[in-house]
């Protein structure tokens, strides 16, 4: 088992089963959807035993391949994952498979193409949570568009081609700034050590001048930013969402806005720690208008899916502060938040496909009193939705505690202004659910709606056990990436005084949690500890 | 530079001159068979040709490490023209087999059409080969004159005429200022031997020297008119818009490849020596080329015309890795190249198929629905299109890496970061011709597919190299990175 390449396999297998897929009659529907089926769950099969092979307080980077790729230029093909990247695998072949079993019905129109699309998305998402050559991390960043722009364009209800376009313009914009940056990393770095490569690592041991920092920094948070997506560049989210079909808009909110705060975490603030903590403010003051105003925006929509999309907006927010408080429960919280909101919003979104489903509209108004006619969607519902807002007991709590915790120890404010979003997603997501559920049934068509079938609630039943399991015990997911968010803090902060840019001056106002020496584990996660 | 004159002929030089030998030869056999017409379906031109270009690629192949200087300097051996010459003879192969049954479907099976495009050939190969303005001139009209009548070749097509009329007035102009500036070059330094030139400069600083400044901007203009460089691009959209698909395909990536295989040796032999600043004036070409290339293509309905725009955007980044030099951006020039050329010609040999019986389906609505119709093709043309808008993983992407890292190597900063928003702009129109396959449906009858063995190898090729390139680039920029270490 050593020499296999366990890695390469999970992120190629999807691919190889999407090949396949291409190659089968399109007019075999059944099949298709079965070995799509397959695939999905046999890529979330060979992923599972990261849970338990994965050593967190291991090397840094496990299961490690490095082999040439383009020699000429130093770009290796060179993966390996981290106690960060690890959860986010987990998540994304879980997801994958919730997406493809539960589009069963939702796709009838070109559902070969629709599930070869979905798969080869899955290699790209994988590839980029595993990569640790930027110039492959790059590849895979931006080949991840393709399918995802053909799946709502083609897929997509009415704007799809305007969202689909939208789409792909900004993260594409973003993105291209920071190929620049990546090219001239790898430039300073050859000039500096004489060696030509674009590794991870490397990268993590070049000092970098604090005013060329600025420029990096700027070229990979706004691709970033974008992908989050943070307050002033969020109007593509809206439109996607709404715009893709059910498994399109899971997958979007679940995995593909986190690659926008995993990229933070692996790469703008530990390799320009120096910058990253000069536009601390701007990122704060961002994440809590993103908050704040995803959260009000949410709350007059009269679509569920663009309810759900600006509330994605308001916690991935939450992600950001929790990132930018610089200390170990922001951390912990942020990264929390982010596996969080991949269960919960990939199950609301896939709560409103069901109701798409059997009714083909998105309205509030629409809907009312759907408690009677299907009592188990609705339980389900409003187990998504607590857990959504961060009801103690759920996984939201924990992450959405952990983020205002490490806010807090940086700044009273933060704090403050941020614990605003979580009342009012209390006040958008069960005014929503008083309007969806409850009262009579207004509308004579919802009368005969039928209940969930049972593949809808196998769907929903990993997420369900997924929100209480990390709502009351959610130690086992803190402990692996633990080592690894303290190694990325460390690193930070010994990258910004090897730089010089902090050290030569010491009391800027800098955020305590940078200085304080790290906490042992156990102290992190003190705090909930009563609830477990 | 290794290349040294040699007074006696050896067997090398033989297999060196191979490929002008094969195809001065093919295309004589080509227009002597004809004295006994073959007919309308007939494939013995055709296959004439791929037997012609076949025996050039291996005569030249063959001998890939020698490095030759023949006819007193005049044709040199080397890296570049190795390179280049393998470079023309793919695109004349895949020139040859979109034309195969495109031609016969327009009624245009005539033996000259492949007459014209090995000599079109030949012409780029001397002009690739060259170490002399003059013969630099002689391949440039050699490969013109026959790309002027085969834009012309759909006699009696008024568009077809237009196209050529317009191609062959500017076009003789373009060859008259170049030739105007390789007199005063003559004049300025007394030779049109590159080398000789070089040597010349690099003695005797002859900076302000109007003659040299001037014939340098005339030979700039001539060579940028072939290259398709804003503002010498006006005769592009119609000329590629006019002449048959299979033609434009063809012109679209030979000729500009050749533009750029002279350019590229006068920038790496006789630049270096010349005290003045160069780089300024290709920049500002590169950055105007870039922008009026992509932000024209924006609002294109017909296929032909947006790519033709397209195309002009591409001469603009390989101008970018120009303005780089050095052996890196030469490398990084040359792998543009070559990526461009298949991507290109794949995109144009897609709309080679479109239509029937010679009708023109090439607006952009003629797409709708074409990509669940016709998989294959709808999976080929999104391909050529991410290439083209430089997405990875596909060839475009490295090419895009390999210019912008070279030019950013080199401290061309604002360069390289207006070159990227520009792939931005691009993406939008390359974005739309897939919109149009996947996402529209079409409103009055599906456009037909004439498909054809020739044309599907063809696109077989160039997808499987646009893919190939995008992931396994090294071997192709190694070969460019010699091909230049041994000039320099």
């Amino acid at each position: 088992m050593i020499d296999f390449p366990w890695l390469s396999w999970l992120i190629f297998f999807p691919l190889m089963g999407a090949a396949l897929l291409v190659l089968m009659p399109a007019h075999a529907e059944r099949l298709i959807r079965r070995w799509a089926t397959v695939v999905a769950l046999a890529e979330f099969a060979f992923s599972l035993p990261l849970w338990w092979r994965f050593v967190p307080t291991g090397p840094a980077f496990q299961f490690v391949e490095n082999r040439a790729w383009l020699a000429g230029l130093g770009a290796s093909y060179h993966i390996g994952v981290d106690g960060i990247a690890v959860l986010l695998v987990l998540l994304t072949t879980l997801i994958t498979a919730i997406a493809v079993i539960g589009s069963a019905t939702a796709v009838h129109t070109r559902a070969r193409e629709f599930y070869a699309l979905l798969l080869a998305l899955e290699t790209g998402m994988i590839g980029t949570f595993l990569c640790m050559d930027l110039l492959l991390f790059y590849l895979f960043w931006e080949a991840m568009l393709i399918p995802m722009y053909l799946l709502i364009g083609v897929w997509g209800g009415q704007r799809r081609v305007y969202a689909a376009v939208k789409f792909f313009l900004y993260t594409m914009a973003g993105s291209v700034l920071m190929l620049v940056a990546i090219l001239w990393m790898y430039f300073l770095n050859r000039s500096v050590t004489g060696v030509a490569t674009f590794d991870l690592e490397a990268f993590y041991q070049l000092s970098i001048p604090p005013e060329m920092q600025v420029w990096l920094f700027l070229a990979f948070a706004i691709a970033f930013a974008i992908k989050v997506p943070m307050f002033p560049f969020h109007t593509w989210l809206p439109d996607a969402h709404v715009e893709a079909p059910t498994a399109g808009s899971v997958i979007l909110a679940a995995i593909l806005l986190k690659m926008g705060t995993f990229g933070f975490v692996r790469y703008a603030i530990p390799l320009f720690p120096v910058a990253s903590h000069q536009f601390t403010p701007w990122i704060v003051g961002l994440a809590i208008i993103g908050i704040i105003y995803g959260a009000l925006v949410a709350m007059v929509q009269p679509d569920l899916k663009k309810l759900v999309a600006y509330s994605s907006v308001s916690h991935l927010g939450f992600c950001m502060l929790g990132l930018y408080a610089m200390n170990q429960q922001g951390y912990a919280g942020a990264m929390l938040q982010m596996i969080n909101h991949g269960i919960s919003t990939g199950a609301l979104f896939l709560l409103v496909g069901v109701v798409y489903e059997r009714r083909h509209t998105r309205l509030i108004a629409d809907f009312g009193g759907l408690w009677k006619p299907m009592p188990v969607f609705a339980a389900v519902f409003l187990v998504v939705m607590l857990s959504s807002i961060g009801l103690p007991g759920t996984n939201g709590f924990v992450g959405e505690f952990l983020v205002l915790l490490g806010a807090f120890r940086t700044n009273v404010w933060w704090a403050v202004l941020a614990s605003s979003g979580v009342i009012l997603s209390a006040c958008y997501m069960l005014w929503m659910f008083q309007r969806v559920m409850f009262g009579p049934v207004t509308h004579a068509e919802n009368e005969k709606l039928s209940d969930l079938t049972f593949r809808e609630r196998l769907v929903f039943a990993p997420l369900l056990l997924l929100i209480f399991w990390l709502g009351v015990f959610p130690q086992p997911f803190l402990d692996r990436m633990q080592p690894a968010l303290d190694r990325t803090l460390a690193l930070a902060r010994d990258r910004a005084a090897a730089t010089g840019g902090l050290a030569a001056r010491p009391n800027t106002g800098l955020p305590p949690g940078v200085t304080i020496v790290p906490r042992v584990r156990t102290e992190t996660v003190a705090p909930h500890g009563g609830s477990r | 530079m290794n290349v040294v004159a040699q007074p006696h002929f050896l067997p090398v030089d033989l297999w060196a001159l191979g490929a002008v030998i094969a195809l001065t030869v093919g295309t004589l056999v080509i227009l002597l068979l004809e004295l006994m017409p073959a007919g309308p379906r007939s494939s013995r031109a055709a296959l004439l040709s791929l037997l012609t270009i076949g025996v050039s690629a291996s005569s030249v192949f063959r001998v890939r490490e020698d490095r030759r200087s023949l006819f007193d300097g005049m044709f040199v051996h080397d890296g570049i023209t190795v390179f280049f010459t393998l470079l023309f003879c793919a695109i004349a192969a895949i020139g040859v087999l979109l034309a195969w049954d495109y031609i016969k479907r327009t009624r245009i099976n005539l033996a000259e059409y492949y007459a014209l495009l090995l000599s079109a050939t030949l012409g780029m190969i001397i002009m690739a080969a060259s170490n002399d303005l003059i013969t630099i001139f002689l391949g440039l009209e050699l490969m013109s004159l026959a790309l002027y009548v085969m834009v012309g070749f759909r006699r009696s097509n008024l568009e077809s005429n237009e196209a050529a009329l317009k191609y062959f007035l500017l076009g003789a102009f373009a060859s008259g200022f170049l030739l105007y500036g390789i007199a005063l070059l003559y004049g300025a330094t007394g030779t049109t031997n590159l080398q000789h030139m070089a040597r010349f400069l690099a003695d005797s600083p002859v900076a302000g020297n109007a003659l040299l400044i001037g014939g340098g901007l005339l030979v700039l203009v001539g060579l940028g008119f072939k290259v398709a460089a804003v503002p010498f691009h006006m005769w592009t959209p119609d000329a590629y818009q006019g002449a048959p698909t299979s033609v434009t395909a063809y012109m679209s990536a030979g000729a500009k490849a050749a533009g750029f295989a002279a350019l590229l040796r006068l920038v790496l032999v006789v630049l270096p020596n010349v005290h003045a600043d160069w780089t300024t004036i290709l920049t500002w070409i590169a950055i105007v080329t870039m922008t009026v290339g992509n932000v024209t293509a924006l609002f294109q309905i017909n296929l032909k015309r947006m790519l033709a725009y397209s195309s002009i955007a591409h001469a603009g980044y390989v101008l970018v890795a120009v303005v780089a030099g050095g052996t890196d951006g030469a490398a990084a020039a040359m792998f543009y190249l070559a990526v461009y050329s298949f991507m290109n010609l794949g995109a144009f040999g897609v709309l080679t198929l479109l239509g029937r019986d010679g009708e023109e389906r090439v607006q952009i609505s003629d797409l709708a629905g074409l990509g669940f119709r016709h998989p294959g093709l709808g999976i080929a043309m999104t391909l050529f299109m991410i290439s083209l808008g430089g997405i990875p993983p596909t060839a475009g992407f490295m090419g895009k890496i390999f210019v912008f890292g070279a030019a950013l190597d080199h401290g061309h900063i604002p360069l390289v970061i207006v070159g990227v928003l520009n792939s931005v702009i691009s993406v939008f129109y390359y974005l739309r011709i897939t919109v149009a396959m996947y996402m529209e449906e079409p409103r009055g009858e599906a456009t037909p597919v004439s498909w054809a063995l020739p044309s599907t190898v063809a696109l077989v090729i160039s997808v499987a190299l646009t893919i190939w390139w995008g992931v396994q680039a090294n071997g192709l920029l190694e070969q460019a990175r010699r091909s230049v270490t041994g000039l320099l």
